[in-house]
């Protein structure tokens, strides 16, 4: 029995800045100060607060440290796990305050959040299938398999109102429901971890923190819809969360918590994954199945629907990580219990990944109907600079942006889908004032170009044709006749392409378009970009005024376009200038601007 | 995994280590002076006593045991606090594992305080 336990961010974040080898020093340290028996160890999932990484928790005290060296080590041990006096310098500083520590969970940062599908994420033991067990897991495949019928399972899921957190909506007791109807041999269960949209991660937290909820809500599924085999889906570029599934799997099979008659209740259920090689198109649904197969990942059309005929042409029923984990939560805590949560057609909470220009860049996880303002004023801490806030792009390549006029707004499913934008997976990329929306715009097609799967004509041709034009403008080249036939491709693409990725694809562009149409205005008839990204219409300058001629500029310019004698004025060639920036970077006189 | 008792049987096992990593208030705090007076006149073993305790008996969800630093009070020292919600506090002195167990049992559980190991029942001068 330990008295102290000291949780270590195991989530990929932390990892690449080096929880690892944190973790490796502590314990060499705790042996060192012969605590072994005393305090433990232990490797969690994401906490959350990516940005403060490595992090590091230590309880009961509930003692947060942000941004932990191995150098820092020998101190926390000595001083907090053997004395008890807290490091300060190491503590968040949001939680220092003059009355004394401040409880994590009062900062801005947690008090908003609302923790159920990343309830444990950071608290438990991924690895170790009894600290689920201790935080009331299986409980729900229990109580479902001794106490329900597979009616009232789907029953419960349609009253709690959840639906598809992979960004569609679909109310997922109806999917259910659908794929029960169907009389088959063997029916599947599928899990999509196949998370593809930049800037999103909010599923591979789930399963590097958390695995057991997701096989246990997988379970569940296959009680309700009467199939016996599961497969999880899962990205071979997520390594930690493949390693702790297969962990999961494992543990759960020697418990019989998968596998032959769990519970003694005659119900047979096993779960197997499938590694994606990194199509992005793979998590379009049909394409994801036809994969799994063991094809080609292409998508076809639906109808019919994965309800009828999924994988292998069998009944499936395939949802997202973040939708299995909430469901143990709603079977034991009731569907009135999630209802109470959210606005009126979208209920409980959403988890996003917070990235770009913010404060807390990170994993929160909200009520539905928190708006956007308190996501990125009070829980992400602000935009970094004192900068102005621009948009908030959701919904990755298939989704659009949020202006500063919709700032207020509610964040649900149907609320985002009016303004043009959705909620995709959850990925939440924040952009400011210096940030260009033609860009942006064109950074998305260029992705969805690249992951055309190339099977339908109007998403393989269309979306070149479409950046073509993108390019055209952010060079400075294209008429407004482009801007006009751009808009037309993008309506043609949206009705005619075959799945989800070529529908949604056009979406960056008509959002920006919608909103920010000044901008591609300012590039195509002014040949300006008014945030100073686009390098073509860019030009830099040496202002003769501020330069005291240091020459730091012209010995680091990497193609000598800068010329200039000692304590003279320097000027740039701008048929040698390249653009990179560096002199600007490099100039202790703000004498360098662009225009 | 062949019943829902065998699953419960897990659970109370690991319920008591895993609510530790809770923050909650409403705990009553258990405070240990872990400074180098405390722990030269003994307190680790009051330390770990009162932690595997309070863990043996499912008492994490409302018991937290921690420890500080130095308060000052060297010659009394193992010395053990303990701060329960809206209640003042009581502080106990010269501590052994016996006597940490005894306040357990008569305070903590019991909700009487053992006056005799107290602060205010010693002779300070």
């Amino acid at each position: 029995m330990y008295r102290s336990h000291v949780l270590v961010c195991g989530g990929t974040g932390c990892t690449s800045s080096g929880s690892q080898q944190i973790m490796e020093a502590l314990k060499a340290e705790i042996a060192k100060n012969g605590l072994e028996n005393e305090v433990a160890v232990v490797q969690t999932g994401c906490h959350g607060l990516c940005a403060l990484g490595p992090i590091m928790i230590i309880y009961p005290d509930a003692t947060f440290y942000s941004m932990v060296k191995v150098e820092d080590i020998p101190e926390i041990v000595s001083e907090h796990l053997l004395k008890g006096r807290v490091v300060t310098r190491l503590l968040y500083q949001e939680t220092v305050t003059p009355a004394g520590v401040k409880a994590l969970v009062d900062t801005d940062f947690y008090k908003k959040q609302h923790r159920i599908a990343l309830r444990i994420c950071g608290v438990i033991n991924p690895e170790n299938i009894e600290e689920y067990i201790g935080t009331g897991g299986y409980e729900a495949l229990g109580k479902v398999l001794t106490e329900m019928t597979p009616d009232d399972v789907i029953q419960c899921l349609l009253d709690s109102g959840l639906r598809g957190r992979g960004g569609g909506g679909f109310p997922t007791g109806l999917k259910w429901k659908l794929a029960k109807q169907n009389d088959a041999d063997q029916k599947y269960v599928c899990c999509n971890a196949d998370e593809g949209d930049p800037g999103a991660f909010m599923d591979r937290s789930v399963l590097e923190g958390d695995p057991h909820a997701v096989l246990e809500a997988m379970a569940i599924a296959g009680y309700a819809i009467g199939a016996s085999q599961g497969y999880i889906y899962v990205r071979a570029e997520y390594p930690i969360a493949v390693e702790r599934l297969k962990i999961a799997i494992k543990q759960a099979r020697d418990m019989e918590l998968l596998g032959k008659n769990i519970f003694g209740s005659g119900f047979d259920f096993d779960i197997d994954l499938r590694l994606g090689a990194g199509a992005f198109v793979c998590g379009e649904e049909t394409a994801l199945m036809t994969s799994i197969e063991g094809n080609r990942g292409e998508p076809r059309p639906r109808p019919p629907y994965p309800a009828l005929k999924g994988l292998f042409g069998k009944p499936t029923i395939l949802n997202n990580v973040e939708t299995y984990a909430n469901i143990p939560q709603i079977i034991l805590n009731g569907p009135e219990w999630f209802a109470s949560m959210g606005t009126e057609k979208s209920k409980g909470t959403k988890v996003f990944a917070l990235g770009g220009k913010i404060h807390n860049t990170g994993l929160v996880e909200i009520p539905m109907g928190t708006t956007l303002r308190e996501v990125i004023e009070e829980i992400g801490g602000g935009i970094p600079g004192g900068k102005k806030f621009k948009a908030a792009q959701t919904g990755g390549p298939s989704g659009g942006c949020i202006p500063a006029e919709h700032f207020d707004i509610p964040i649900d499913y149907d609320n985002l889908i009016s303004i043009g934008s959705m909620m995709g997976s959850g990925g939440l990329i924040v952009m400011d004032e210096d940030d260009c929306m033609v860009d942006i715009a064109k950074f998305f097609l260029e992705f969805t170009v690249e992951e055309s799967c190339g099977k339908c004509t109007p998403c393989r041709v269309g979306t070149k044709r479409m950046l073509e034009i993108l390019t055209k403008i952010t060079k400075g080249q294209a008429t407004m006749e482009d801007l006009d036939k751009l808009e037309e491709l993008c309506y043609y693409i949206k009705e005619n392409a075959l799945c989800g990725l070529g529908q949604t694809a056009p979406n960056p562009v008509l959002s920006t378009l919608r909103y920010f149409r000044d901008e591609y205005e300012a590039h195509i008839l002014e040949k300006r970009c008014p945030a100073g990204v686009c390098k073509a219409l860019l030009s830099y300058h040496i202002d003769p005024e501020k330069c005291r001629g240091c020459t730091l500029c012209a010995r680091n310019c990497p193609n000598n376009a800068i010329t200039g004698t000692v304590r003279n004025p320097h000027t740039i060639d701008q048929d040698k200038c390249i653009k990179c920036g560096a002199c600007m970077e490099k100039c202790k006189f703000g004498a360098i601007y662009k225009q | 995994m062949k019943s829902l008792e065998e699953l419960r049987a897990i659970r109370e096992k690991m319920q008591s280590q895993v609510s530790m990593r809770a923050e909650d208030h409403s705990h009553i705090r258990v405070v240990v002076g872990m400074a180098t007076c405390g722990i030269a006149s003994g307190a680790r073993p009051v330390l770990t006593t009162l932690s595997n305790l309070v863990q043996q008996k499912n008492l994490t969800d409302k018991i937290s045991v921690t420890q500080t630093g130095c308060i000052g009070l060297c010659q009394y020292e193992p010395i053990v606090e303990v701060m329960e919600p809206g209640k003042p506090k009581v502080t106990y002195i010269k501590m052994n594992p016996d006597k940490a167990e005894e306040v357990l049992e008569r305070h903590l559980i019991g909700g009487h305080v053992v006056e005799e190991y107290t602060l205010n029942s010693a002779d300070i001068k």
